[in-house]
């Protein structure tokens, strides 16, 4: 069961909305820089112009009653400074042109402090930005009024302005990338928190019903809050019926063993052979109920301690010795020989001594139970990159049936469908496994027919 | 010389309709001309042949149409005949800067006048292709017992100090006729503080006028005149000429820009660019210049700091100014005359 992705994500949202807002801000950027560059660059444009005109006004002088002028090198050859712009002036002298342009029109537009009037406007086939600057002249009783206009087109300040447009899309463009990626780098690191807890999440095993203890942002506690009650809730639901099964199991043995020792003494008392072997039967039954409410138990508890092992070290031989010694006298009613085979050291071994002796018993109950009279199981113990407890019996063996579905509860082989059994061994004994981080394997055996069971335990 | 054959003489003036006043025009036919190439030039046909013909060698699709006229004409045919040419040579820097600054130019631009340094373009419409000194030239058989002077002040001292020899002997430029000698003074008047005090000395040994710099050397080698001031000769003319030696000033030596444009009346700026293309490739192509006697750019050099070449751009319309070159004209006049 996984949860279906919906279209977006907080991550994608995030850079997306955070890209937009760069984006934004670079415009924003762009725009200011060039509206401010360019007024600089044509502000500068007019101060030239302006010194221009009045170094011209300057030089106006009055000579016997006439109005002179020496046009100044300087005042014209310092517009060609900046670019290779044409240059147009005109000198009025109470208004009647007395040197330069006649056709250059009066500027009118914009006035700054030192009174002098700027204009663009088209003229002989190109946008000019003209001033003019007015001065006053006397002698005596006459005044004159001087105006001086001087017009210079805007090939520089198309220059400049191209310059400062490629520098601002330059820089805007670089403003873009940059606050584009730290943004993505600020939302990985703002998620990061949540990924932390998604992975704390996903990494658990199937029986892993502890509380969360992930460093969680402030944002996410409550999250964590709720899944921690959750568990809690899990966790109780499963303990209760866990404890359900194996009052279960205990009430139903407790019965059943006083049923067969009275089907026992009865049993003996029998004369008749036709309902001699009907009671047999039944205590047969009964025999296979005991065992099964006794796995179920085994399960139940299995399942319950698999949350918290209570880890100490032990001796594997040991523990293989006391489910054989446990279990002889079930074989010999079989007249099934049961050999040990153990190395000559101690091998040990770190988990949980009930859940391994549970895990031992039962497979080694289930060899003796799908062995026919009269064979022999063989248990060994090897030690190489882990503990191998190995168990081969000379039965019917597994069949076609895999080890996912023998493991699972209640699911039995497809070849024992006469032999009376619950279909909990395996599952028990690959449950403790899996618990302290082993295996189970079963295969055929090599040697001949039957089964070979091995659990392997990792030295931690 | 052989597609001279071809050339047609015409020496007459307004053949085109047009009330402009041609000193010379002659015809290059090539047999698959597809265009004419109409130039109207201050250069005399004799220097700028060699350019025609050498540019027909690798386009023989052109025709060429060469008018020879003052640069005042230059100035006065397209500014107000609206004269028709695709290409427009002249000396006089500050008449084609005033034509380009006026808009009577078209913009042209390739790799190769991309190549030309800042200095020899303005705005892609005027292209300067020559660099010509202005030089004192002195006669050796009046310096035979005279140091020669190697700067303006060492020039007026000299001029002072011997008055008998320099009296009536000293030529100049005519500057209220000659556009050239007018732009060579004008910049002196900028350059040196020493240009009014020359002027004067001149005017008070009654230098003679001229208009042209041909005849100045001319009288120098003839040792009719001693010393001749501002003269603008091409170097083989200079050295080839017995009798008189170059100076070259070491306060400054003033360099004219021969300068080429598009008028506006062209008919293809493609076709007259390939002209600008040619001749501003013209340092490129030492056996031209040897023919044409035009130093082409490049050819003085520039590190050499007493060289001054004047620089296009809008300064140059200062002194065209009228009532600028009125006033410089009456000092120039009153100290020159000694009226």
């Amino acid at each position: 069961m996984t949860a279906r992705a919906s279209s977006w994500s907080i991550r994608r949202r995030l850079v997306v909305q955070l890209a937009l807002i760069a984006a934004l801000l670079s415009i924003v950027f762009f725009l200011t820089l060039r509206v401010v560059a360019e007024q600089a660059a044509s502000d500068t444009q007019d101060n030239i112009l302006g010194a221009s005109a009045t170094s011209i006004a300057d030089a106006v002088y009055l000579e016997g009653g006439a109005v002179r002028l020496e046009l100044p090198y300087s005042a014209i050859s310092m517009l060609s400074t900046i670019s290779d712009d044409r240059v147009f002036y005109r000198v009025i002298a109470d208004g009647k042109t007395l040197t330069g342009y006649d056709d250059l029109p009066l500027p009118n537009a914009r006035i700054d402090a030192q009174q002098r009037r700027f204009e663009t406007y088209p003229y002989r086939g190109s946008d000019l930005r003209a001033v003019v600057v007015s001065r006053r002249l006397s002698t005596g009783n006459r005044t004159v009024k001087v105006q001086v206009i001087v017009g210079q087109t805007r090939l520089g300040l198309a220059a400049i302005s191209s310059r400062i447009t490629t520098t601002a899309v330059a820089i805007g463009a670089g403003f873009f990338i940059v606050a584009t990626a730290l943004s993505f780098l600020a939302v990985q690191n703002a998620m990061s928190p949540l990924d932390r807890l998604a992975g704390a999440v996903t990494r658990r095993g199937p029986n892993d019903l502890r509380p969360l203890h992930a460093d969680t942002p402030e944002e996410l506690v409550p999250l964590v809050a709720g899944l921690n009650s959750f568990i809690a809730r899990l966790r109780q639901a499963l303990s209760r019926s866990e404890d359900l099964i194996a009052e279960a199991a205990h009430r139903v043995r407790t019965p059943l063993a006083t049923v067969r020792t009275q089907a026992e003494v009865i049993h003996r008392q029998m004369k008749h052979p036709t309902n001699k072997k009907a009671l047999r039967e039944m205590i047969l039954a009964v025999d296979e109920s005991s065992r099964s409410a006794g796995q179920l138990l085994d399960h139940a508890m299995v399942t319950f301690r698999s949350d918290q092992l209570e880890m100490q070290e032990i001796d594997a031989a040991d523990l293989l010795q006391d489910a054989v010694d446990r279990l002889s006298p079930t074989a010999e009613l079989k007249d099934i020989q049961v050999t040990l085979d153990l190395p000559d050291k101690a091998i040990p071994i770190h988990g949980d001594v009930i859940l391994l002796q549970n895990a031992v018993r039962n497979v080694l109950d289930n060899a003796i139970k799908y062995s026919p009279p009269d064979t022999e199981i063989t248990v060994q113990l090897q030690a190489d990159n882990a503990c191998r407890m190995v168990f081969l019996d000379q039965g019917r063996g597994f069949g076609s049936t895999s080890l996912a579905s023998l493991t699972k509860r209640f699911s039995r082989g497809a070849n024992v469908a006469d032999v009376v059994g619950s279909g909990l061994g395996l599952t028990i004994a690959d449950d403790v496994m899996r618990a302290h981080s082993g295996t189970l394997q079963i295969s055929s055996n090599a040697k001949g027919p039957g089964a070979c069971v091995t659990l392997v335990l990792p030295f931690s | 010389m052989r597609h001279l054959g071809f050339a047609v003489l015409l020496t007459l003036w307004g053949t085109l309709g047009i009330a402009l006043e041609l000193e010379e025009q002659r015809l290059y036919p090539t047999p698959n001309a597809s265009q004419t190439l109409r130039i109207l030039s201050t250069a005399d046909i004799e220097v700028f042949e060699p350019i025609i013909l050498e540019f027909q060698e690798r386009h023989p699709r052109f025709a060429i149409q060469y008018d020879v006229t003052s640069s005042a004409e230059v100035m006065r045919g397209l500014y107000e005949e609206e004269a028709e040419y695709d290409l427009a040579i002249s000396s006089a820097m500050d008449l084609q800067t005033k034509l380009a600054n006026d808009g009577y130019a078209q913009p042209y631009q390739s790799d190769i006048t991309n190549g030309l340094p800042d200095w020899a373009t303005w705005r892609n419409q005027l292209f300067a292709f020559t660099q010509e000194p202005a030089v004192l030239i002195v006669s050796t058989s009046a310096f035979a017992n005279l140091p020669i002077p190697t700067s303006r002040e060492t020039l007026i001292d000299l001029l002072r100090s011997h008055p008998k020899v320099f009296a009536g002997r000293i030529g100049t430029y005519d500057v209220r006729s000659s556009g050239l000698g007018y732009l060579f003074a004008t910049q002196d008047s900028r350059n040196t503080e020493s240009y009014w005090r020359l002027t004067e000395v001149m005017g008070r040994l009654n230098a003679r006028l001229y208009c042209c710099s041909g005849q100045m050397i001319a009288d120098v080698a003839s040792g009719e005149l001693a010393i001749a001031y501002n003269v603008l000769g091409s170097y083989a003319q200079l050295n080839d000429t017995p009798g008189i030696q170059t100076v070259e000033m070491d306060d400054y030596v003033s360099v004219m820009l021969r300068t080429v444009l598009i008028p506006t009346t062209a008919r293809s700026v493609a076709d007259s660019g390939l002209m600008i293309d040619f001749l501003a490739q013209m340092g490129k192509h030492p056996e031209l210049a040897d023919k044409t006697a035009l130093p082409p750019v490049g050819a003085l050099r520039q590190e050499n700091t007493n060289v001054r070449p004047i620089r296009l751009g809008p300064g140059l319309l200062v002194f065209l100014d009228r009532m600028r070159r009125e006033t410089f004209l009456r000092s120039w006049t009153s100290s020159m005359e000694q009226r």
